[in-house]
């Protein structure tokens, strides 16, 4: 249909070695030495030394911290995106139901508390939020790095839409065979979610995983450390140090960005779905 | 050819379209024709969120709104009440005031960039029928780096003694000094900032550009034919919703989630270099213990992203209203 001029490539290689090169950077200097990075720069090239410093990163206790391994901070990101990604869901899901299908008093009000949440980010309040979950004694722990992270309502924003563009006739046809409100939202509309409910979980999941200032805050206990506050301590440490383990620092970076890179790419037509459609 | 879309334009009475736009948000607009009609069922199900929004919405929110009244004992021996102190003391600070012009420069540079390179490349991956797939890939692969990571290989990369881009200053004559020069940081944050949103804007734009009829495609093709003028005329009007959308998206991102960026990159060494002001509200509260100010601060930057997010909402509306 449109004539495609060698310079609409050109723009396109441009601007994809812009976004690739850093990441293509941190993936390959990751394979070398410390020694080797400090006296010759960054490298485009894979080294030899990839073994042994993934090794260390993954299993060594102390490798950049005091004493978490990089598998455990990998298994506490894990935890951080899966668990927030399902909390999510099932809370916005159920809140959306209500909101939706059931005609009861203070419905209004209740739908402008859950909304004005959309009004102000985390990071406004992260002072308060810290005392409050300190009140708690949630301080170092996976309810407290997760559930107050559910504190907004993009996802049930999201699931209210959906909800709405279902055919009255399924609510109607439901209860003629007699369904009462938790058979029909099991039996009929979570069935019904189920695309939606899987671009949610990868946006989610990416959001819970990729968390720094929430996780920064709240966790003193190097158990409880995930792989964004790893990078975090690791910078810290090279304050004095006299070769920084540039190689460590890559190969932490490395293991932070492939499991969310890999859902995205894998999952790319449903990610977009949900992104584009549930941001409106 | 003139092709006008209806969400371009100007409402008349905007305010009372924000107040339609609100109130069609709300309980309103037309509800379900069947309802359950149990009067506990539906708290069942809201109580989860509920309890969740209370706990850790509703009591931050208002414990921030009222210790911006207090200046709280060091010792932790009690507050005083001090009423608008801390805010007036914020308001006028020259770091405070260095701060709020650095976040503004800083959201409008980010964002007019990343929107920028976004529709570029989402134009000419829309053109490229063919092949578009990996250049999309590669694109979106971004959007999942968190802006800790971003930050990260950034500073690597601007790194005084193995930094590529450093020595390419170098090689025009300028010694880069990435945290100790104030522009030279400013530089590396905004660089970092950008290329970490330009997948979100790519990703939508495409999107955008995708729903253009193809008809509209090609009577367009006939009317038009210079590319640029066809891009004018037809495309940008046509993109307009989406880029409003992602004009706030992109200032709230600059504004709250570089966050990470900041933090990275100038480590808690506030000394000589640029931060934007939720970065200030951290160090305030978290490093400087200074409760009541900090609070202020986070009061203050409230107000303004409650704003934006008004604004967005009224956006949504049209969207609603006009497809």
């Amino acid at each position: 249909m449109q004539q495609v001029k060698p310079l609409d490539h050109l723009v396109l290689i441009l601007g994809a070695l812009f976004m690739a090169l850093p990441v293509i950077v941190a993936l390959m200097s990751s394979t070398h030495a410390a020694i080797e990075i400090h006296s010759n720069g960054l490298y485009l090239t894979p080294g030899g030394d990839g073994v042994e410093t993934y090794n260390k990163v993954l299993t060594a206790r102390g490798g950049f911290t005091g004493d978490v391994t990089g598998l455990l901070m990998l298994g506490n990101s894990m935890i951080m995106g899966i668990g927030f990604a399902v909390g999510k869901i099932v809370l916005s899901m159920t809140a959306a139901y209500a909101l939706v299908y059931f005609r009861f008093r203070f419905a209004t009000l209740i739908f402008w508390a859950i909304f004005t949440t959309l009004l102000l980010p985390l990071e406004v309040r992260i002072m308060p939020s810290y005392q409050v979950m300190s009140t708690l004694g949630l301080l170092n722990s996976y309810t407290g790095l997760i559930v107050p992270l559910l504190a907004s309502a993009t996802g049930t924003f999201f699931f209210r839409q959906f909800f709405k563009s279902v055919p009255d006739e399924l609510l109607e046809a439901a209860r003629i065979d007699g369904a009462g409100p938790w058979k029909f939202f099991v039996d009929v509309l979570v069935p019904l979610s189920r695309t939606m409910m899987a671009a949610i979980f990868i946006i989610m999941f990416i959001y819970g995983w990729n968390q720094y200032l929430w996780p920064l805050i709240m966790t003193t206990d190097e158990s409880f450390y995930t792989l964004m506050r790893g990078i975090k301590s690791i910078l810290q440490v090279w304050v004095g140090s006299q070769i920084p383990d540039y190689n460590e620092a890559f190969a932490l970076a490395v293991l932070a960005m492939i499991p969310p890179i890999i859902v995205v790419v894998v999952f790319q037509r449903m990610f977009i779905k949900g992104l584009t459609e549930s941001d409106k | 050819m003139t092709l006008t879309h209806p969400s371009v334009s100007v409402p008349r009475r905007p305010f009372a379209r924000l107040m339609r736009g609100l109130a069609a948000i709300g309980a309103s607009e037309p509800q379900k024709r069947v309802q359950f009609d149990r009067p506990l069922t539906p708290w069942l199900f809201l109580a989860p969120q509920l309890a969740v929004v209370v706990i850790f919405f509703y009591w931050p929110s208002v414990e921030a709104v009222l210790s911006s009244f207090y200046i709280e004992d060091p010792f932790g021996f009690g507050a005083t009440f001090v009423g608008m102190e801390n805010y007036s003391d914020a308001l006028t600070n020259a770091r405070y005031q260095a701060t709020a012009a650095f976040t503004a420069f800083f959201c409008v540079v980010v964002t007019a960039l990343s929107l920028g390179i976004g529709l570029l490349l989402a134009v000419k991956a829309d053109k490229v029928i063919r092949g578009a797939g990996p250049y999309k890939t590669v694109l979106i692969s971004v959007y999942a780096i968190a802006p800790p990571v971003a930050g990260l290989i950034g500073m690597m990369i601007f790194d005084q003694h193995i930094g590529p881009i450093t020595e390419l200053f170098a090689f025009f004559g300028h010694d880069l000094r990435v945290g100790v020069n104030y522009w030279d940081t400013a530089i590396a944050v905004i660089t970092i900032s950008v290329w970490k949103q330009i997948p979100y804007n790519f990703i939508f734009f495409l999107s955008g550009l995708q729903t253009v009829p193809v008809s509209v495609r090609e009577a367009a093709l006939i009317d038009a034919r210079s590319g640029w003028r066809r891009f004018r005329d037809i495309v940008l009007p046509l993109l307009a919703p989406t880029a409003f959308f992602l004009l706030i998206i992109n200032i709230t991102y600059a504004m709250f989630d570089t966050f990470a960026i900041f933090d990275v990159v100038v480590k808690d060494k506030p000394a000589n270099n640029p931060m934007t002001l939720v970065y200030k509200v951290y160090l305030d509260g978290f490093k400087g213990n200074d409760i009541g100010g900090s609070s202020a601060q986070s009061v203050i930057l409230m107000v303004v992203v409650a704003a934006l997010t008004v604004v967005q909402f009224r956006f949504l509306e049209r969207r609603v209203h006009y497809g």
